[in-house]
């Protein structure tokens, strides 16, 4: 009716067949479309690494929401990404265990070797950094996902092992 | 003692599959209910077997299934049993082992819940970062499809099951199971005010059980052995097995199935191999990241729900969390502060300005800002968030619970910040 | 009746009520914030604590919300406890903590629900030493301005504006304290009712904009009792003003009509009352036809010396009051007068008029409607038409979830609880209509017909019910549903001009009736004073058409611009005549300057009148302010008239009461105009009702700019209300309420204060009388219906109404004109398509009369053979619904810029405060 639906009724086609396919298999078993929102937003996510506001927008096309209602579903999740990540995100514990484990200074060193904070990428897009609530591996603490890799145990060697590399690379 | 819930788990830590589960005689339970069981039958075990929530608030299982209306008090249609897979409580790290290493095991627990209950559909809430037990379930999801364990007339009874994995997008609330079925209808996770009660009105509106994945895994072995069976596990007032753990600066961190009641020095010194070298037990967690500090004066009770009620804390998820003599208490309270405060939904007002205020006293004083009225500033928080009823859910009140007991065991660590000006931990 | 107890206190309180609404109905200052009377309790500030007692004995009690806990018999609660006081105060003490300390420049200062509550609980000093979060606002369009930095969280936009009135494009974003409420970018809110949010938001989060632009503070605004001349739904409103400027409209509560809100043309909508096009001075056209401003006097004799002994013939107005259409019949007699619909609205009129008062259906309340458990609507895009019908139709479909609830023993304002037990079950709505309604969202069936099929599915509909064989299986369908309910709704109306389909809703009503008695029908009708026009219209009057052809000597044209009513020809013909025309309005327009001599007029906002709504409740509007410069209520200039030329009835009325009471004793119809409101002699505690606040400032000095003497104050002669500060503003009779204001509650949410119960009438009763009693011996008529013949390659036009665009007065305020846009057709997608046009583009549409060039808009469902049209609009004003036309592709069409359209506009996404580090 409005203009606005006739752009973005184009919106869907931003999302990939395959993206399509994946979230209709979703559809079949969710008595609204919307309630596959979640899982929507986690297939475009799983091949793009992060969810543009016109991959928000095609999604919310396709499963007859508003923007605004999958914007407010998307922005409440911590794993729902809606700026841009590197190719790997890393979720680094900053909960109880692994903070009476000494996180803190393994945060420190592994942001000094990538140079990035929380919220920040490599200037070469290998790496997010970002904090998680506790991982659920207290006994292994401390610990971290890189993608979808659980480390842990990490200590001075290991950070040294996975990213003396990363920081080489970036400043090359 | 006998090894009920983790009989499957071995130290590699390696899943089993359908025919290694069946062969240690998994599925037995769920064959005999669908051959000799109603429904009101396993209400009726379960009920009798006294087995109580091990999500963190004990609430006793066959109660709150009872409070599932029968087909006949309600208007047609789906009814759901979820599983609370969403793992989160800082310093909890028992339901991952169950679901990577023994996923069948969960898998009959909930289709024998789902035929109490009448469910006819079900689904697996799970943490989004579990990635490798959202793998293995998955695959034991397709091993029991193609086995007739889900699916249409299950083993040729009149029964029918769907299950499905829904991975979290993340947050700790979705833990809270009102907030969960919010979630799993792809909302906003805010928790749902109760009454009324997910068994009346849940996921999609309809009746809706939640519960734990450990919860669960009790019930197959329930329902195989018997109440009577169930109960004499527990040493102590409560029944059967239970996941406890240890985190910290002890020996031998870890994860162990022992019987309720197991007295806590004996899960931190036997089990988890007592303090590390050089660093004293000044306090600890007993279930959690939301329940109240303990110290070396409880090392004896028991780990029952009442008795660590009783003492002032909770029994929570039974995964203690150690606070060593080199350790800052109101760093550590900081910590889960933060923790709390960043998990907020930011629904309701104590909660979601209320936490970030303490976070913010807290804070001061642990970097030496800290005055002397901020002591009276945290204890006016506590009372203001800390009480069920205050806020709109549990969260905020759990999260009350560290800070408040802090309060108590540790005042002369405030006190200590605040007159020197800095943390005396640095 | 329950009894409960508070602080020992006991109360007697009403069944199912929660103990919030109990302590405000005792009169009890209990604060809260999320709650709100129309959209029930969801307990999310927690600021409603009082403490509940398990029994006598219990000294501690715990804290319970009051919003969130039924009264139950015997229950006991404390106020004052010093635990539920402390937490209170809490509760504000964490909302402060980000709340900016603007409170000198946010235009919610002076009427704030948050400074009230802060008052209210004591927080005074902040222990907070953090920063406060700051957020980015956006922008969403010319009406509502955004400043997130001072929200409180409390979720009452994001409820009102989608779970209320069923907006999409606003809404929660992002979590913990680091909540963010607004667009998914910028851009214009897209509901017709976003202005309700300045009302809903307690603080200053959405404000009034174009009120910012030339701001007062709540207290020094002078206000009236008024009603909004809009639409035909008769909404109260409370506009305020200073310095001679109408500077804002607020809603006035009525439990029956508007409740708490309004839409946003009415709201918005009276920007033209400042216009600079408004007519100051009486003028006589001179021989080059420009217009010499003469004297009042002046002008009086002009018009006296023109009329006196002449052949006169006059045309009223349904915007127009009751009063100045009654006296200016009477002025030039039965014979001469036309009350000024189009030839084909005063026929469809008529029919409403005798349809109204002969139903045996129920003529409804907006309350009323929301009520219906079943409704069709026949026609009517509701939304553009009759707006606030609408938002209580949107009300309506969530009978069936309080049906579900009441099963489960959930009471209706458990509010967020009952929409999850729902889900997306509603009482079914059918919408039978040419196109896209905006009511599409929430139908359960949506039928597409061109006006002619419409009223033939109306026809299937009632030969089901009357269980005569069809086969048309919809109407089947839809028979079944409508026989199902308990209280149904058919909603039909003016807006198509089609008295068939009218017709066939009255049918369907009244067939329902004969085994239901409580069925409804609801006419949706176009303008303010429609149903009072269409009463006064005189059964032996001329048409326009025969009024023109008459060629009377002299024409009076009351506050109507004829360009809209008469077509071209029958324009130039009148003007062409040597009929001198006398002409009386508010704005320039077409019909004055084509006019011999002009009179000024005062706006509903300077002005005092009746106006009969569609329901035909008759309310009545006082004048906010005096009139400047030599304008006067059309009425004034009547009696002014008729005492010139010593008309023999007219020069005996002195004042607004006598010609209320000549109307009332000449017009049956008219018996009961006396009860609107209470007359001039009224006097509450013997002193008239203060337009002013008792915190009026600056009086004195206002004006000093122009003269530093202190002018008098105006004397009102001709109402119960005073320009002035003195007197009570307290419990009077409801249609005189200009403002609602109570100690301690400064805010709009003092109005619980003059309800006799909370949502409930107001304690001065319910404004306004119904002057319609049905005779009910039915009012259905046999239909021969006139289908229309199609021809190749023509399209049917069919009008369709627009909120912000198709009403007379208010597209002269700039931000209405600016989301008016300019006339446009309505193209289906496949027509488009083969004409090779897209929104935006423009296309030619010639009918055997005409020919206009207008902007193409796409449908989403459309009829066959139909095309739509923006009624209303300049542009269109030559089109007639129902004609035939042919298109084609307009050349050299110059796109217009799309400013409004919210994704035209690159924008970044809300950002959500500092070190948010979980979300990327
Ligand atoms: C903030 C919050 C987080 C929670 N997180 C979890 C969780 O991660 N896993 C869980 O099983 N229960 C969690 N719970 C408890 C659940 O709400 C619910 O009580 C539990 O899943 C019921 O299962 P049970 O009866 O089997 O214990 C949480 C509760 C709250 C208030
Ligand atoms: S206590 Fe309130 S804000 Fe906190 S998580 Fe629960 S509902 Fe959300
Ligand atoms: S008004 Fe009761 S919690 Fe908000």
């Amino acid at each position: 009716m409005s203009k606005k639906q006739i752009i973005q009724s184009d919106m869907s086609s931003l999302l990939s067949a395959e993206e399509i396919a994946e979230i209709d298999a979703e559809l079949a078993h969710v008595p609204y479309k919307s309630g596959a929102a979640i899982d929507a937003l986690k297939i475009v996510q799983a091949k793009r690494g992060w969810v543009s506001d016109e991959c928000l927008r095609g999604i919310a096309r396709h499963l007859e929401m508003s923007d605004e209602e999958l914007e407010g579903v998307a922005t409440f999740y911590n794993l729902i990404y809606r700026r841009p990540v590197g190719e790997k995100v890393i979720l680094f514990c900053d909960s109880v265990s692994c903070w009476i484990s000494g996180c803190d200074d393994i945060k420190t060193a592994i942001s000094q070797r990538l140079g990035i904070d929380y919220g920040e990428t490599t200037s070469d897009n290998s790496y997010t950094l970002l904090p998680v609530p506790c991982l659920g591996a207290c006994d292994r603490a401390p610990v971290m996902m890189i993608g979808d890799e659980l480390v842990t145990h990490i200590d001075d060697e290991k950070v040294t092992a996975l990213f003396g590399k990363a920081i080489r690379r970036a400043e090359e | 003692m006998e090894k009920v819930l983790t009989r499957n788990i071995g130290l590699d830590q390696k899943p089993t599959n359908l025919q290694a589960y069946e062969a240690s005689g998994g599925y037995q339970g769920l064959r005999k209910a669908l051959a000799e069981l109603s429904p009101k039958d396993c209400q009726d075990i379960v009920s009798d077997s006294n087995l109580r929530g091990r999500g963190g608030a004990g609430f006793p299982t066959g109660m709150k299934w009872s409070f599932v209306p029968a087909d006949e008090q309600c208007t047609p249609g789906h009814k759901y049993l979820v599983c609370n897979a969403d793992e989160m409580e800082p310093g909890t790290f028992k339901d991952r082992l169950l679901m990577e290493c023994d996923p069948h095991q969960l898998i009959e627990g909930m289709i024998l819940a789902a035929y109490t209950i009448g469910a006819d559909i079900s689904y697996i809430f799970i943490r989004g970062e579990y990635i490798v037990a959202t793998q293995r379930l998955r695959d034991a999801l397709q091993e029991c499809y193609a086995a007739g364990l889900l699916g249409n007339n299950i083993l040729g009874s009149s029964f029918s099951l769907d299950m499905y994995v829904h991975p979290s997008a993340g947050r700790y609330i979705c833990g809270e199971e009102t907030a969960l079925i919010n979630a799993l209808e792809g909302k906003r996770a805010n928790p749902r005010a109760k009454p009324p009660f997910p068994q009346v009105s849940g996921l999609w509106g309809r009746p809706t059980i939640v519960n734990n994945v450990e919860t669960l895994c009790n019930i197959p072995h329930i329902i195989d052995r018997g109440a009577d069976w169930y109960k004499t596990l527990g040493i102590g007032e409560d029944a059967g097995t239970k996941l406890f753990g240890v985190s910290g600066k002890v020996n031998n961190p870890g994860c162990w199935e022992l019987p309720m009641g197991t007295p806590i020095r004996e899960i931190i010194e036997e089990h988890a191999g007592g303090m590390q070298e050089g660093y004293q037990l000044k306090g600890f967690l007993p279930g959690g990241g939301s329940t109240d500090f303990l110290t070396s004066d409880h090392l004896d009770l028991a780990m029952d729900y009442n008795v660590i009620g009783a003492a002032g804390s909770r029994m929570g998820t039974g995964t203690m969390i150690i606070l060593d003599d080199r350790t800052c208490p109101v760093a550590m309270v900081l910590n889960l502060i933060r923790f709390f405060a960043h998990e907020s939904c930011g629904f309701c007002t104590p909660c979601r300005d209320g936490l970030p205020w303490s976070r913010q006293v807290l804070q001061d004083i642990e970097e030496g800002r800290g005055q002397p009225e901020d002591l009276e500033t945290l204890a006016y928080q506590v009372s203001y968030i800390g009480a069920i009823g205050n806020t709109h859910c549990a969260l905020a009140p759990g999260a009350m619970e560290p800070l408040q007991s802090a309060l108590k065991y540790f005042y002369d660590d405030f006190k200590q910040h605040i007159s020197n000006g800095r943390c005396p931990y640095h | 009746m329950p009894t409960i107890f508070i602080d020992g206190q006991e109360l007697e309180v009403n069944e199912g009520e929660n103990v919030l609404e109990a302590c405000l109905n005792a009169g009890l200052d209990l604060p809260y914030f999320c709650w709100h009377p129309a959209m029930g309790s969801i307990g999310s500030c927690r600021q409603c604590a009082l403490v509940q007692y398990q029994n006598e004995e219990d000294s501690r009690g715990r804290i319970i919300m009051g919003c969130m806990t039924p009264v139950t018999e015997g229950a006991r609660f404390s106020l004052n406890a010093q635990n539920a006081t402390q937490f209170r105060e809490a509760v504000v003490e964490s909302l402060m903590l980000n709340h900016p300390h603007d409170c000198p420049v946010c235009a919610e200062g002076g009427e704030c629900h948050l400074q009230d509550m802060t008052v209210m609980v004591g927080h005074r000093d902040r222990r907070y030493t953090g920063k406060k979060n700051t957020y980015r606002n956006q922008y969403l369009g010319p009406l509502i301005h955004h400043e997130m930095n001072r929200c409180i969280t409390c979720y009452r936009c994001e409820r009102y504006y989608k779970d209320y009135a069923g907006g999409k494009d606003l809404g929660a974003q992002a979590s913990h304290d680091h909540l963010y409420f607004g667009r998914h970018e910028e851009g214009l809110l897209e509901s017709e009712f976003s202005g309700n949010l300045v009302e809903v938001c307690p603080t200053g989060v959405f404000t009034d904009k174009p009120f910012l632009k030339q701001y007062s503070r709540k207290w020094d605004l002078q206000s009236a009792p008024s009603i909004c001349t809009g639409c035909a739904v008769g909404c109260n409103i409370a506009p305020g003003e200073r310095y001679g400027k109408l500077k804002r409209v607020h809603n006035r509560y009525n439990h029956e009509v508007n409740g708490y809100f309004l839409c946003d043309r009415g709201r918005f909508g009276s920007g033209y009352v400042n216009s600079d096009s408004r007519l100051d001075y009486a003028g006589i056209k001179a021989a080059d036809g420009s217009f010499m401003a003469v004297p009042q006097q002046q002008a009086l004799d002009t018009v006296a010396d023109w009329i006196k002994g002449k052949n006169v013939a006059a045309i009223g107005s349904p915007r127009a009051s009751v009063e100045a259409n009654y006296l200016l019949r009477e002025l030039v007699g039965d014979k001469q007068f036309n009350a000024g619909f189009s030839d084909s609205e005063a026929q469809l009129m008529a029919a409403i008029r005798q349809i109204l008062k002969t139903t045996k259906a129920l003529n409804p309340s907006i309350k009323h409607i929301e009520s219906a458990d079943a409704i069709l609507i026949l026609g009517e895009d509701v939304t553009n038409t009759a707006p606030r019908v609408a938002l209580a139709l949107r009300q309506a479909i969530r009978n069936k979830s309080y049906q579900l609830a009441e099963q489960m023993g959930l009471p209706k304002w458990q509010d967020a609880a009952v929409r999850n037990l729902a889900q997306d079950q509603r009482s079914p709505m059918i919408i039978v209509s040419a196109m896209d309604t905006r009511l599409d969202d929430v139908a359960s069936h949506c039928l597409s017909m061109a006006p002619d099929k419409i009223a033939e599915f109306g026809v299937a509909i009632v030969e089901a019910m009357a269980g005569e064989s069809t086969s048309n299986k919809q109407a089947i369908k839809v028979a079944e549903i409508l026989q199902s309910a308990k209280n149904p709704l058919i909603v039909s109306g003016a807006s198509m001009q089609h008295w068939d389909i009218v017709n066939c809703a009255v049918a369907i009503a009244e067939s329902l009736c004969s085994k239901k008695t409580s069925a409804m029908l609801s006419l949706c009708v176009n303008e303010a004073n429609s149903i009072g026009s269409a009463l006064l219209m005189p059964e032996e009057g001329p048409s326009l058409a025969q009024l023109i052809d008459n060629s009377p000597e002299v024409l009076l044209v009351m506050e109507n611009d004829l360009e809209r009513r008469l077509t071209k020809q029958q324009m130039q013909q009148l003007m062409a005549d040597g009929t001198q025309v006398i002409s009386m309005d508010i704005l320039e327009n077409a019909t004055l300057g084509a006019s011999d001599l002009v009179l000024p007029v005062a706006s509903y906002a300077e002005s005092q009148g009746t106006l009969v709504n569609m329901e035909g409740r008759a309310q009545r509007h006082f004048p906010v302010f005096e009139p400047s410069a030599e304008r006067l209520s059309s009425w004034q200039w009547l009696l002014k008239i008729g005492a010139a030329i010593g008309h023999k009835k007219i020069s005996k009325l002195q004042d607004f009461d006598q010609v209320v009471a000549a109307c009332a004793k000449s017009h049956a119809d008219f018996a009961e105009l006396t009860k609107a409101a209470p007359d001039n002699s009224f006097r509450d505690r013997g002193l008239k009702i203060p337009r002013q606040t008792h915190r009026y400032s600056g009086r004195t000095a206002m004006n000093a700019g122009v003269n530093v003497h202190e002018p008098q104050q105006p004397h009102d002669n001709e109402s119960p209300l005073a320009y002035s500060m003195e007197g009570l503003n307290r419990d009077q009779p409801a249609s005189l309420t200009p403002y609602v204001w109570s100690p301690g509650w400064n805010s709009n949410q003092s109005l619980q204060k003059f309800q006799a119960e909370v949502d409930g009438p107001l304690k001065g009763g319910t404004a306004g009388q119904r002057l319609i009693a049905s005779t009910g011996k039915g009012a259905t008529k046999k239909a021969t219906l006139a289908a229309v013949e199609m021809r190749a390659k023509h399209w049917q036009l069919v009008p369709m109404h627009r909120v912000h665009g198709s009403d007379e007065l208010s597209v002269h305020t700039d931000e209405i004109a600016q989301l008016a846009g300019i006339g446009f057709v309505a193209l289906g997608v496949a027509v488009a398509e083969k004409l090779g046009v897209t929104e935006g583009d423009g296309v030619v549409v010639a009918t055997a009369d005409t020919e206009v060039r207008l902007e193409v808009c796409i449908l989403s469902r459309v009829a066959k053979n139909c095309i739509g049209y923006s009624a209303g609009y300049k542009e269109t004003l030559a089109l007639e619904a129902g004609s035939l036309a042919t298109l084609s592709v307009a050349e050299n069409w110059q796109r217009r810029q799309p400013q409004m359209i919210a994704t035209d506009k690159v924008a970044t996404s809300p950002v959500i405060g500092e070190g948010d580090s979980a979300h990327v």
